[in-house]
């Protein structure tokens, strides 16, 4: 085992401490080039009008270090570990796992950057805030190779809220599940903070789609799905969302949403599970390679 | 769209009665913020005969869970959350006099009900955007339920606000005048 690497807890929670700030302070560059080309062909004045304000809210919180939006989200993070890479915890906390830095991490990320504490520990009694947003969303998965990717999504609750499950019959045809996808758009209509970027998994079982859902959004905006049928896809369901004239903050005009991805997987031959996780414009991630 | 109108806090009937669904406005003056766990306080309050931590009379709440404010800012960012989960509460609180709710999305017709019963308005303003509302919020102050951290109600005074008239005080919505 020679080609062994070591990456120390440090290192992960110092990481994901940066991405935490960093995504909640900046858009990512394809977000706003994606918004400000909205704006460019947006022929509804009050949505112009509306983009230019998002526009102009992304430059004052990157010039000003301050969030975007004041929820700052849950912290979803992707964590893509090389079957190489040896994750080492600090000599005083010899049991210290790589989920324990990723959420000192986030923990030390929303008490530095300022960000907003969102996190009740536990849903339905008291429901009291953790004071630290942890514990994060992790999804964790062993790759080929030597290095360690981490994501960060940092996801508001708004648009989380109307995000949609569905399990159709294996033998629908594309524009059944089309239409559902369109309809599960237009009922996150202005509470969900259009325009959106829609994340669709279809395939897989119950819990699957969904992550594939959450996936898609880590893609970037202009790139298309490797197979020229879900390409299009996309691309269909994209005019068709941007048809419904539902526009930015649900006031009408032409920007609905500024992309649709869609990411599949293998499923039973009794199934076709689709999920729908709806992103609103504030759509705030941050990747690093260690 | 023309000049942009300037709204000042307290609401009277008068003021609600002039706002049309769509027009665009800015608010200046005190309002008070709330959201989820603060409404259902207030309304478990009112329900139980109890008075309230905070006087309504006229008021405008914004739903709002800010950011913390970082040094030399009176806020951190500040945009709207998702109104129709105050739907449930809303309306005990119009009737206790509550004049106008800034938010954003859609409301249900329970709410359209009591904003034409007790002329009362709800105001949209941009999600998402909380950067730039926080630079049109020029003081702020923890009121009420500290407790509740980024949900405890705050007294915030605004600075031309911008806002848009999202439901009206005749039954009329800009979610649908498209």
């Amino acid at each position: 085992m020679n080609n062994t690497r070591t990456i120390t807890y440090q290192q992960i929670a110092a990481t994901v401490e940066r991405l935490c700030i960093e995504s909640c302070y900046e858009l990512p560059g394809d977000v706003l080039e994606a918004l400000r080309q909205a704006a460019a062909a947006e022929r509804n004045p009050r949505a112009r009008h509306i983009l230019e304000q998002l526009l102009e809210n992304a430059q004052i919180a990157a010039e000003k270090r301050i969030p975007l939006c004041q929820d700052t989200g849950l912290a979803v993070v992707f964590v893509s570990q090389g079957a190489n890479v040896i994750f080492t915890p600090p000599a005083e906390e010899p049991e210290a796992t790589l989920f324990d830095a990723i959420n000192a991490g986030v923990a030390a990320g929303y008490e530095k950057g300022l960000l907003r504490k969102s996190v009740v520990a536990e849903p339905l009694n008291e429901r009291k805030n953790t004071g630290t947003n942890t514990p994060a969303i992790i999804h964790h998965e062993i790759i080929g190779g030597d290095k360690l990717l981490i994501s960060v999504m940092t996801k508001g609750g708004g648009c989380e809220n109307k995000s949609q499950f569905r399990m159709f019959n294996p033998t629908e045809n594309a524009e059944t599940v089309c239409q559902w996808v369109v309809d599960v758009a237009r009922q996150a209509g202005a509470n969900a903070c259009p325009p959106f970027v829609v994340g669709v998994g279809i395939g897989g079982n119950f819990e699957q789609s969904c992550l594939l859902s959450k996936k898609a959004l880590l893609r970037e905006m202009t790139d298309a799905n490797p197979d020229e049928f879900y390409a299009r896809l996309e691309s269909q369901l994209l005019s068709q969302i941007n048809a419904l004239n539902l526009g930015p903050q649900g006031l009408g005009g032409d920007t609905t949403a500024l992309a649709v991805k869609v990411e599949t997987a293998p499923c039973h031959i009794a199934s076709l599970p689709v999920a729908v996780n709806i992103e609103c414009h504030a759509h705030r991630h941050k990747s690093a390679v260690l | 769209m023309g000049e942009i109108r300037k709204l000042h806090t307290p609401l009277s009937d008068e003021i609600v009665r002039s706002l049309r669904a769509g027009d665009e406005l800015t608010i200046s003056g005190a309002v008070f913020t709330a959201r989820d766990m603060a409404h259902r306080r207030l309304c478990q309050l009112l329900d139980a005969g109890e008075p309230l931590p905070v006087d309504l009379q006229g008021q405008v709440i914004y739903f709002v869970g800010p950011s913390p404010a970082p040094a030399g800012r009176v806020i951190g960012a500040a945009g709207p959350t998702t109104s129709s989960r105050m739907d449930a509460f809303s309306p005990k609180l119009i009737a206790a006099g509550l004049k106008g709710m800034i938010g954003k999305g859609y409301r249900d017709d329970r709410l359209r009900q009591a904003l034409q019963q007790y002329v009362a308005v709800h105001f949209a303003t941009i999600g998402g955007a909380g950067a730039l509302l926080s630079e049109h919020i020029v003081a702020a102050e923890i009121v009420a339920y500290e407790d509740l951290q980024t949900e405890a109600i705050r007294r915030l005074q605004l600075k031309d606000f911008p806002v848009i008239v999202a439901y009206d005080c005749y039954g009329d919505s800009v979610y649908e005048s498209e």
